[in-house]
């Protein structure tokens, strides 16, 4: 589809918008609708339009399987963290009320960094699914590599 | 607050950071480092926590501050820290085994990954034991079954992808099962934590959806622990993962499935209703009875070692449920002992397997499956080796001097108790089976000549390596141990089964 004028066209002013109402579903899913989970799949098929538009090779360069992995993993690791940082403000694990000096403030904040957690493992785990299954003809020398690493995720 | 107040999280969450710090540091060495480290502390968490139970009985832990019901409890009790204990150890155990023999079976841009679903996996069975919330049981049970079908199908054989796949449909059927049940019960009560479940449903437990939820839990965890005909995903997972990840999953996976099923017979439905009420002892005894012959018998003419052990193991489940089935202190005994003493042999007995296939692929013939065949003769050429596991196999038939000897001791008692002495000698008949086919791999390995033997040259000594050696006899010791000194693990088990048995519900 890269020689398709009206798609690219398109598809470049639509992507960012994409983007940007993945990023309001993720903080305003504290008082609407939405959340982590929901922004991470916005993102991400942002992403994919973006692939299917101008190609697998180009989106694998702008969003390279390297940060993909590193996404899914730094998310978790996030998410972990604020409950580790709960620990360390003297508070049980994922302990909110304790990461700020109002009760109030803090459980937003607390809920605020999860979701930023979730979300950047959802986006990570659904491109990794995409470039999975897209790049599975591509490569067949990788493929059993691939799709042994592929149920790893 | 000090450490020691969050021992019942750090437990968990030891393990659980671990495994994305593995992925991060995309290198097998450093991700083995770090995820053996978090095993050892889970160990020695763990044991902290066996102590801390002992010294101020049940120890409970509030996630985000939140008070029960509310907020989701961990809660560990006599028996959660003693199943604590046997996870953590084995895993402690099982991974430096798994630095050599990961070397050999799984390809090396993998190796980061095995590490980190490995912690997955332990992190998701810590869990399981620790948590008080029925909804957070699911989770950890779904991410321990995930992460044991990534690491069932990193097995070198191709076999091992169907095996995985199967283990997969009949295990998501299983969770699926689990969490209906669990739907019944909050549909019920309004509540998810396990100990005021039990509260609440005193007074509505002879409403159906009690009975459904009681049916639909019970057959989801017989799935997940492989009680004897919903064993079938289990002999081929054995046979094709890697040997550590057999080793690490005989050892543990079931068995804490059997806690599971514990967890909610006593804690959250009650006695009077599981045992008095319903025809599920009768139910539970004939299939623990078909399980330790049946399984039994098939393990007899099995080919291949891996298989052997694996029906093996469906069968020694049938010992675990036969306990459970007696509803008495003894029998409760039984079945906790039996987690733990056989958890040690069967771990033992698969981490020498793994050496063995070692030592099977490098004489030639690449890494195939230990059938009887090729194993021929190897007593003189793996003596410590098959010497392990003839002492871990003296472990799973019961022979005074081995753990395995106290498990049919208390079953034994259970069933004199009861009257029942046709199940004595149920218990010693089906401990023959055992007899048989541990001495069908005794004769193999040492009364038959090897294929060098025969062609006229004598065999040469050749053990697999130190690495895998030393873990292996690790555990192989330590089942001889608690067989002669057994004050840790029948006081922890005794103290467990009274406190759930006739607790008044």
């Amino acid at each position: 589809m890269k020689h398709d004028i009206v798609l690219r066209v398109v598809g470049k002013l639509l992507i960012p918008f994409i983007l940007l109402f993945a990023l309001y579903v993720q903080f305003h899913g504290d008082f609407g609708p939405g959340g982590g989970f929901q922004a991470g799949v916005i993102f991400a098929a942002g992403i994919v339009f973006h692939a299917l538009i101008f190609g697998l090779d180009h989106t694998r360069t702008l969003v390279p399987d390297r940060l993909v992995e590193t996404m899914m993993a730094a998310g978790v690791l996030l998410y972990a963290g604020v409950g580790v940082a709960g620990l360390l403000l003297g508070g049980n694990y994922l302990d909110y009320f304790v990461l700020d000096q109002d009760r109030i403030h803090g459980q937003h904040r607390g809920i605020f960094w999860v979701e930023v957690g979730v979300a950047i493992t959802v986006c990570g785990v659904m491109l990794k699914i995409f470039y999975m299954f897209a790049s599975r003809d591509r490569d067949r020398d990788r493929d059993r590599d691939r799709d042994r690493d592929g149920e790893g995720m | 607050m000090s450490l020691a107040a969050h021992l019942p999280v750090l437990q968990v969450v030891v393990p659980l950071l671990s495994a994305p710090l593995a992925v991060l540091v995309r290198h097998g060495g450093l991700a083995f480092g770090l995820v053996t480290a978090a095993a050892w502390a889970a160990f020695a968490m763990a044991i902290g926590l066996w102590f801390q139970v002992g010294e101020s009985g049940t120890v409970t832990y509030h996630i985000g501050s939140w008070p029960p019901p509310w907020g989701i409890e961990y809660r560990v009790d006599r028996l959660a820290s003693f199943v604590l204990v046997l996870v953590s150890g084995v895993a402690a155990v099982v991974l430096p085994y798994s630095r050599a023999c990961v070397g050999r079976e799984i390809a090396r841009e993998q190796h980061y990954l095995y590490y980190a679903m490995f912690a997955l996996c332990l992190a998701g069975l810590l869990g399981i034991v620790i948590t008080g919330d029925a909804f957070n049981l699911f989770v950890f049970l779904e991410i321990s079954s995930l992460s044991t079908y990534v690491l069932i199908a990193l097995g070198r054989d191709r076999r091992a992808l169907a095996a995985s796949y199967r283990y997969l449909i009949m295990g998501s059927i299983g969770a699926t099962f689990i969490v209906i049940g669990i739907g019944f019960l909050y549909l019920m009560t309004g509540t998810l934590n396990l100990v005021d479940m039990g509260t609440r449903l005193s007074g509505v437990e002879n409403s159906r959806p009690v009975l459904v939820a009681l049916a639909f839990l019970t057959v989801g965890i017989c799935l997940k622990l492989a009680l004897f005909p919903l064993h079938q995903w289990l002999p081929n997972a054995y046979t094709y993962a890697p040997s550590a990840v057999t080793a690490f999953l005989a050892a543990t996976a079931t068995k804490v499935s059997v806690y599971v099923l514990i967890r909610f017979y006593f804690t959250v439905f009650g006695e009077s209703l599981v045992f008095h009420k319903l025809p599920l002892p009768e139910i539970m005894l004939w299939l623990s009875l078909m399980a330790m012959f049946g399984a039994s018998a098939v393990a007899l003419f099995q080919n291949n070692l891996k298989r052997l052990f694996a029906y093996s193991s469906v069968g020694q489940i049938g010992y675990i449920t036969l306990g459970l089935s007696f509803d008495s202190v003894y029998g409760l005994t039984a079945s906790v002992l039996h987690l733990f003493n056989h958890g040690l042999a069967k771990g033992a007995i698969f981490l020498l397997i793994g050496g063995l296939v070692l030592g099977l692929g490098r004489s030639g013939g690449g890494h195939g499956q230990p059938t009887l065949d090729r194993i021929a003769g190897l007593g003189r050429r793996m003596p410590i080796t098959c010497l392990g596991i003839f002492l871990a196999g003296l472990s799973l038939i019961g022979v005074p001097g081995t753990a395995g000897f106290l498990t049919k001791w208390y079953l034994i008692l259970a069933a004199l108790e009861q009257g029942q002495y046709w199940l004595v000698a149920a218990v010693l008949l089906s401990s023959l089976l055992a007899v048989a086919y541990v001495w069908r791999f005794v004769e193999v390995a040492w009364f038959r000549p090897s294929a060098r033997e025969e062609a006229g040259q004598d065999e040469v000594r050749h053990e697999a390596p130190r690495a895998l050696l030393v873990p292996a006899w690790l555990l192989v010791l330590a089942s001889l141990w608690f067989g002669l000194d057994t004050s840790f693990t029948v006081s922890s088990a005794l103290d467990a089964a009274e406190a759930l048995v006739g607790s008044g519900r």
